[in-house]
Parts: C-alpha cells; structure tokens; sequence
C-alpha cells in the first residue's frame, strides 16, 4: 500500500494551500509525470487508485500499437479556431506550433492533435462554467489538426484568460490549453496543458505545481517565438511535446 | 538519444464540449452480427459515481489486425460536423464520457487474438491518466497470471447475457481496479 494522505479541508486560504504545496513537493523525487495523488488538488482525493500499478512488459500487448486517423476526421479549418463562427473572436489572436516526437526523438507522424480551451475572459463554451465571465458567441475553443511528416501541429487562436475555480479560495488557474495527443501506440496517449510564459499564478497553481519537478513543470510551458508572430495578425508560441510510453517499435528495435 | 516527455495534466472537468464525438460508443459497424455491449460504471474512492469520466477502448479487428483504421471521427466536408464512423470500417477506438450517472456503454465486435479491450480513463481529479483492460474471458496471459488472485476479478467482465458484459471501474478504495504501468 503506498502512503495515505489526509484530505485537504476546505476553506484553505493560498497562503495555506502554497505551503500544502510546498510540503508536497518537498517529499518528492524528479519524477517526469505528476503523482496521481496530490492532496493539493483536492479533486484527486478520491479519484486515485492506492495500489501500485501492475508493470505489464509483454511484446505481444495490443496497447503497444494504438488508433490511427486521417484526413477523414479533420478539415482544413479545424486548426483555426477563430474562424468557426460568421465573426472574429475578442482576445488576443495566437499561433501555436510545434512538434511530437517520441522518447527516442522520432517524429509522431500523421496523428491526431486536439486543442480545447476558455475563451479570452477565461470562461468555456460548458454549461456547468458558470463563472461570471462573458461567453463569445464567436469563440467555441476546441480545434484539432493532424501532425505533418515532421511532427509538426500548428493551431491559430486566442489567448484564454485566467479563471477561478473552488479548489481553496481565491483559487485562480493561470491562461492554458488543453492538449490530447495520439502516438504510434495506445500506451503514447498524453493529455496534458500547455501553458504560457511568465505567467504570475504558475506559483498558486495547484494543477501545474503537481508536477513536482521544476525541470519537468518548464516543459509545460511555451516559449514566446518572435520568429513565429505574423505581422499586423499574431503573436506566435512554440512548444514541442514528447510523449512517453514504449511502443511496438521500440521493442522489435530492442530485440 | 532519450529525450524527457512532457508531463501530463488532468483532462479537468470542461472537456465535454471538445473530445467526446458523435458515435464515439459505436465502434462496431451498422448491423453487425456478432455486436457485443460493455458497459459498466465509474466509481471514486467514496463509492460514489464518477459523472466526469471520459474513457477510450483501444482493439485489435475480429481477424487479430492492431493497425485500426482512420475514420472513427468522420467529417462532413459541407457543414464540417462529425458524421461519425461510415458504418462498414471498424477502427478499433471508442471514446464515451460518462453520464451523470457515472455510466457508460460502448457497443463494439470482439476482439480478435486476445480476450480483452484496452480500456484508458481521464477524469477530472485524475492527474495522470490510468489504463486497465476489460477481459471478456478469464484467459490466463501474461497479465492475468501477474495479477494476485485476489484482485483479479477488477479485470474481468460479467457477462450478464449473451453479448452483453458490465465491467465496472473502480479509481480506489475496496475492489480497486488494477490498473496497468507498460514502462
């Protein structure tokens, strides 16, 4: 049985949950991925399992080969998501690229990326979102794309806005987009956020602070590419994505 | 060269207007004869039904093929909405959120070459996502004989009748589902 933390009561002032936080991290190795139980983000309390997880090393498992897609779910406008309405979206217009490679640097080709995220007062297109914040009847904030031979995905939007949510009060969670990832295998799958540079709620942030390790926390993070921004049109980000996972390649390439 | 992956983060709660797609429970085309349902419910570690859990099925084809297919989130390139599967291609993936009863049921064909389905569960609260398998036969392999005897049966499927099987999930607690690492 791996240890049990308490619950976090509520009402816990940011003061209060950065110190939770910190005591937290300070237990912990440089793991890559967040612990599954973060007492921080009360959310996880009671939604993750206590018993280790059973190593499965089978060449022959199904989930080292994994979903393919093609240009058959996507359209050509679905990287756009401010051109999916009649008007343009408020907010700051964005560009955001990069690449998805696996651990051994090889690029995860002609898979499927999706993107969904608030809108630029920091509110999504879902019912249960009731903060006070405007919806943008011309802003949905969810695209997809399929990576090129390189790699490569590429979205045009909006910057998000920063929203509060009820994990401690004055809870703020800073700008992000949420990313889905498909790899070459079922065991590649990543959903992750992505984060932007500079941010001041990055030190509050229970949700990006459970990633323990600050080496591992700045690969959430995008970096702002001058390079990237469109004249009189966008700023542009870049931020690469490297998914974890063995995969039935790697595997025949061990042999 | 070994690079460092990217972190995960939870899939939180406002995904539902953005991944769950039409026809994502319906992996198996129109009609087909030998059409099975797996269904089942999500529970917390209080017992209680997880609403908010988006899960995805991954299989190899009847014949044993493992190279799917594209197609699972079909467009129409008028409107550009999900028309969904074309009713013939089976492409291996399901993606079915939850309801707000915690309940999900994917219809789908069997497996071919193995007694399970891949099945990997986001949820709001999860910070990682966990991976399980839905055995629709208690067929010694390789996972099956390096799971205790004990906590076996999180892996296996009831059938309740013919073609029909309930698998629940567990996220903790007494008769925690085992969960899969694959390194």
């Amino acid at each position: 049985m791996t240890h049990v933390a308490a619950p976090l009561p509520d009402g816990l002032s940011q003061e209060q949950m950065d110190a939770e936080v910190a005591k937290v991290q300070a237990g912990t190795d440089g793991a890559v991925h967040p612990p599954r139980g973060f007492p921080p983000y009360r959310s996880s309390t009671l939604r993750h399992p206590r018993q280790p997880l059973i190593p499965v090393r089978d060449p022959e498992a199904v989930e080292l080969s994994g979903p393919a897609f093609g240009l058959t779910d996507v359209t050509a406008l679905d990287r756009d998501l401010t051109r999916q309405h009649a008007g343009e979206p408020l907010g700051e217009r964005i560009t955001v690229t990069g690449r998805v490679t696996d651990r051994q640097g090889r690029p995860i080709r002609r898979q499927l990326v999706e993107l969904w995220q608030a809108n630029a007062s920091g509110r999504y297109a879902h019912q249960l979102d009731q903060h006070p914040a405007p919806l943008d009847p011309n802003f949905t904030g969810f695209g997809r794309c399929l990576t090129d031979d390189e790699g490569r995905y590429s979205f045009t939007t909006i910057k998000p806005g920063a929203y509060p949510w009820r994990n401690h009060v004055n809870a703020w969670r800073p700008a992000h987009l949420h990313f889905s990832l498909f790899g070459t295998a079922f065991t590649q799958r990543l959903v992750t956020q992505m984060y932007f540079p500079g941010d001041p709620l990055f030190a509050h942030d229970p949700v990006l602070q459970s990633v323990t390790d600050p080496a591992a926390r700045a690969r959430l993070v995008a970096a702002y590419d001058h390079g990237l921004s469109v004249p009189e049109w966008s700023l542009g980000y870049r931020w690469d994505i490297v998914l974890d996972g063995p995969s039935a390649t790697l595997f025949e390439e061990d042999r | 060269m070994s690079l460092v992956p990217t972190p995960s983060q939870t899939v939180g709660p406002f995904y539902g207007y953005a991944l769950p797609f039409p026809g994502g429970a319906e992996v198996a085309p129109v009609g087909h004869p030998d059409l099975i349902t797996v269904h089942g419910y999500v529970y917390d570690g209080a017992g209680q039904p997880v609403p908010d859990a988006l899960l995805e099925t991954w299989q190899p084809a009847p014949d044993g093929s493992r190279g799917g297919a594209p197609g699972s989130m079909r467009r129409d390139p008028v409107t550009g909405r999900i028309v969904g599967r074309d009713g013939v291609t089976f492409t291996g993936f399901g993606r079915i959120a939850t309801d707000a009863d915690g309940h999900y049921a994917v219809r789908t064909l069997p497996p071919g070459g193995v007694p399970y389905l891949c099945v990997l569960v986001f949820a709001r609260g999860l910070l990682h996502h966990l991976y399980t398998r839905a055995y629709l036969r208690a067929e010694e392999d390789a996972l099956l004989s390096a799971v205790p005897a004990e906590r076996r049966g999180t892996l296996l499927a009831v059938e309740e009748r013919p073609g029909t099987y309930r698998f629940d999930i567990r996220l903790q607690g007494p008769g925690e589902t085992v969960f899969l690492d694959f390194g």
